[in-house]
C-alpha cells in the first residue's frame, strides 16, 4: 500500500427538519459511544437539535427528516436538494408522509377549522407528502423512529464510499435470525411483519407482541394475502385500516390501490 | 427402575435400555467430555432447541399441535420428552448461525492494509433429540458446505465434531412427511447414538444403540441394562406404526422431472397469490443454506470486516443483478425455491433439498404447503397429459 492519502476536507454533514416530531434527528444524538468519532469524521455544519448555527451549504450529506405539509417548506426542501451532494431522508415522515399524512384521506379545511382557534393564520398544504415527492432522493431510511445502528451504518458507508447495506425485505427475517418463534404461528397474535421493512431487528415480537409496521412496507407486499390473515388473527375490517393507516399510511394506501412503492 | 451394571459393548453388537436417569447420565457425560449439549426444551411458547445443562430441562410432557401456519404447544398425559416433532430452529441455528464473520482488515498508521482471515474455533457440540430428518437434513448441509470446491470452513469446524443422538419418531406431526421423502421415522445413517423412547406399562426408557465408536464408548459409561424383547418389540412396533401416521405425503412421483415439467404451470400464479415473499419459510428449512455478504466499516475507515448473513430467495434483492433483480415477482421466487428443493438440488448436490420435516408449512403464516403445492403441480402436469 502507498502512503496515507493527504488530509481532506472533513465532509461537510447537514441535518434538516421539516413536518415531524424530532424524534429521528435526535437518534444522531443517540449515537453516544460514536458520537466522538464521527465529530472526527464529519463537519456538522447545519443541525439545529444540537447548534443554532446556521451554515447555508453546501453540503456533502444531508440527513432531512420530515414531511411536506406547508408551501414554504415545498420551497425549502428544493434549496436543501439544491445545496446537497447526498440526500438521505430519514424517518417515516420523510419516506412515506408520517402519521400527519392521514390528513391525505379526509378534508384539511375540516380540522383546521376544528383545531385551531384562528384558522386564517394557518397556511398549510392539502396533502403531508414524502420528501422524494418533492425532490430525488438517495436513500430512505425508513422506521419510526429510524433505528440507531442503521443511521451509523449509512453514514459509515457513505464516509467509505460503499453501498449501506440496508436490507428492504420483512420483520421475518428477523424473528426468524434472532429465533423467536413467530407471534402469529405460535400464538395467533396479529402480526405486520410479513410485509414490513426489516431494520428494528424485530423488536416488538422480541417482546411477544405484534409489529405494528412502524418501519413501512418492505420491498415485496402482498397485502391482500396479509390481510385476510390479520382477519383469521382475529382483527376486525377497523382495526386492519387502522394497523395500515399510521405512520405510514400513505405508503399502505399506495400499495392497497396498486400505484406503488 | 432398577440400574445394571455398567457394561462395555462393542460397535453395533447390541443395544442397550436407558432410562431417565441414564438419559441424565448422557447429558452429564456429554458435558464432563467438554461438549456443550443442545437439546429441546420448553419456551416462549415453542419448543427450542437451546444449551441444556441437564436432562431435566427436556421437555417431559409436553407435545405439539401442528398445522399449516399453526404450532402450539400442549399438555400430555405421559411424560415422553421427544414427542414433539420438528419445532421453530433447526440444528442448522448452530452449524450454519444467522451471521458469521469472515475476516478482519485494519489499515495501520503508515496506510498498510492487513488482512485476517476468521479464525474458526472448532465447537465440541452434543445434539440431543436429532429427528430422523433433521439427521438427513445435516448430511445435506454437509454436502453443500464442505462437498465441494469451496468449503465453508466456519460450518465444518462447528460440524466435524459434532456428536449426534439422534431421536426416532414415534410421534409424527400433522405435517410430518419423511416417510415420503425416504428419511424416517427410523434413524438413518449418520448418528453417534441413536435412541427410541419407549413409554409403557414397563415404564418409561430408551433403547439406545451407538453408530460410531465415540458414541459406544459414551454408552458404555452410562448405567444401563441389556435391551430385552419386549422394550425392542414395542420400539419397533412404535417406530413402523409411526410410517403409517404421517400427517402429509408428497405425490409418488418422479418430483424432479415433476418440477423440471411444470415451469410454466397456472399453480405457480395460484401460490403466487397466497405467498407473502416472507422468507419464513426458508429460515426454518434445516436445508436451506444461502447466505449474503455483510460488509462492515467503522468510521474511520481504517478498520472494515465482511460478514456472511443468512439470506432468502424471497428476498427481492437477493436475485439483484447489475440493473435489478432477476426475480422481481412473487411467482418467480416461490418457483425458485420449489424447483431448487425438489429438483435442481439433485442436479446440484445429489439428492432432494427436501427431508420432510414439515417446518416450511408450520411456521409459513399463510399456511402454504409444500406437499399440497407439489400435489397439485402434479394434479396439473396430469390434466394436461404430461408426465405422471
Ligand atoms: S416490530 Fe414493527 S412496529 Fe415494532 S419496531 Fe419493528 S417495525 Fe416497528
Ligand atoms: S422444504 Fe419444508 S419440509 Fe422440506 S426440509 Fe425444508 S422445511 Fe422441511
Ligand atoms: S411460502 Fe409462506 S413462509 Fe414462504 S415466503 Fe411464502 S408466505 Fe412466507
Amino acid at each position: 500500500m502507498s502512503a496515507p492519502e493527504p488530509a481532506r476536507p472533513r465532509p461537510r454533514l447537514g441535518v434538516f427538519k421539516f413536518a415531524s416530531c424530532d424524534g429521528c434527528q435526535l437518534t444522531l444524538l443517540d449515537c453516544e459511544d460514536e458520537l466522538l468519532g464521527l465529530a472526527d469524521e464529519v463537519d456538522v455544519v447545519h443541525f439545529l437539535e444540537a447548534s443554532s448555527a446556521v451554515d447555508p451549504g453546501p453540503y456533502d450529506l444531508s440527513l432531512v427528516e420530515g414531511s411536506i405539509t406547508t408551501p414554504e417548506d415545498a420551497a425549502r426542501i428544493r434549496q436543501v436538494r439544491a445545496a446537497s451532494r447526498h440526500l438521505v431522508t430519514i424517518g417515516a415522515c420523510a419516506t412515506a408522509g408520517g402519521v400527519q399524512a392521514l390528513r391525505n384521506f379526509a378534508d384539511v379545511e375540516e380540522f383546521r377549522e376544528i383545531v385551531y382557534a384562528r384558522p386564517e393564520y394557518v397556511e398549510t398544504l392539502a396533502t403531508s407528502t414524502p420528501i422524494a415527492a418533492h425532490v430525488p432522493v438517495d436513500l430512505e431510511l425508513q422506521g419510526c423512529p429510524i433505528d440507531r445502528g442503521q443511521l451509523l451504518e449509512v453514514i459509515t458507508a457513505f464516509l467509505a464510499g460503499r453501498k449501506p447495506d440496508v436490507p428492504r425485505h420483512s420483520v421475518c427475517f428477523a424473528c426468524k435470525r434472532r429465533g423467536i418463534p413467530c407471534v402469529t404461528v405460535a400464538r395467533g397474535i396479529p402480526c405486520l411483519g410479513p410485509v414490513t421493512h426489516a431494520g428494528c431487528g424485530a423488536l416488538c415480537p422480541s417482546y411477544g407482541r405484534g409489529c405494528y409496521g412502524c418501519f413501512g412496507p418492505s420491498a415485496s407486499v402482498n397485502l391482500p394475502a396479509m390481510i385476510p390473515l390479520l382477519r383469521s388473527d382475529g382483527m376486525s375490517d377497523e382495526d386492519v385500516l387502522r394497523l395500515l393507516r399510521t405512520f405510514n399510511a400513505a405508503k399502505f394506501a399506495a400499495i392497497e390501490q396498486g400505484s406503488a412503492p | 427402575m432398577a440400574t445394571a451394571p455398567t457394561t462395555t459393548r462393542d460397535l453395533g453388537s447390541a443395544d442397550c435400555v436407558l432410562d431417565r436417569e441414564g438419559l441424565d447420565a448422557l447429558v452429564q457425560a456429554l458435558r464432563a467430555r467438554g461438549r456443550t449439549v443442545v437439546g429441546p426444551t420448553a419456551r416462549d411458547g415453542a419448543i427450542v432447541l437451546a444449551e441444556l445443562e441437564s436432562a431435566a430441562e427436556l421437555p417431559y410432557g409436553w407435545g405439539v399441535e401442528l398445522e399449516g401456519g399453526h404450532y402450539r404447544v400442549v399438555r400430555r398425559e405421559d411424560e415422553a420428552a421427544f414427542a414433539h416433532s420438528a419445532g421453530p430452529q433447526s440444528w442448522k441455528n448452530f452449524l450454519l448461525p444467522e451471521r458469521v464473520r469472515q475476516w478482519t482488515a485494519d489499515r495501520g498508521p503508515d496506510g498498510e492494509m492487513t488482512v485476517r482471515a476468521e479464525r474458526h474455533d472448532p465447537a465440541s457440540y452434543a445434539f440431543l433429540g436429532v429427528r430422523p430428518c433433521d439427521l438427513r437434513a445435516i448430511a445435506i448441509q454437509d454436502q453443500v458446505l464442505l462437498g465441494g470446491r469451496h468449503r465453508d470452513d466456519a460450518y465444518g469446524a462447528r460440524r466435524t465434531g459434532a456428536f449426534l443422538i439422534a431421536v426416532e419418531c414415534v410421534e409424527p406431526g400433522a405435517t410430518c412427511f419423511c416417510v415420503s421423502m425416504g428419511t424416517g421415522p427410523a434413524a438413518g445413517p449418520g448418528y453417534d447414538i441413536a435412541l427410541t423412547e419407549v413409554l409403557d406399562d414397563a415404564g418409561h426408557r430408551f433403547l439406545a444403540r451407538a453408530g460410531t465408536p465415540e458414541g459406544a464408548e459414551v454408552l458404555a459409561g452410562l448405567p444401563q441394562r441389556p435391551a430385552d424383547a419386549v422394550t425392542r418389540t414395542a420400539a419397533h412396533e412404535a417406530v413402523e406404526a409411526a410410517a403409517g401416521r404421517m400427517g402429509r405425503t408428497m405425490p409418488s412421483v418422479d418430483l424432479r422431472a415433476l418440477l423440471a415439467d411444470t415451469l410454466d404451470a397456472e399453480r405457480w400464479n395460484d401460490v403466487a397469490a397466497r405467498c407473502l415473499t416472507c422468507g419464513n419459510c426458508t429460515m426454518a428449512c434445516p436445508t436451506c443454506f444461502c447466505t449474503t455478504t455483510e460488509d462492515v466499516t467503522d468510521l474511520t475507515g481504517d478498520h472494515a470486516e465482511r460478514w456472511s448473513r443468512w439470506d432468502s430467495c424471497y428476498d427481492l434483492d437477493f436475485s439483484h443483478l447489475h440493473g435489478g433483480p432477476v426475480r422481481s415477482s412473487g411467482r418467480s421466487r416461490y418457483r425458485q425455491w420449489l424447483t431448487h428443493k425438489l429438483g435442481t438440488w439433485h442436479d446440484q448436490f445429489g439428492s432432494s433439498g427436501c427431508v420432510g420435516c414439515g417446518r416450511c408449512i408450520v411456521w409459513c403464516p399463510v399456511a402454504i404447503d409444500i406437499t399440497e403445492e407439489a400435489h397439485a403441480l402434479h394434479q396439473e402436469a396430469l390434466s394436461k397429459g404430461g408426465p405422471s
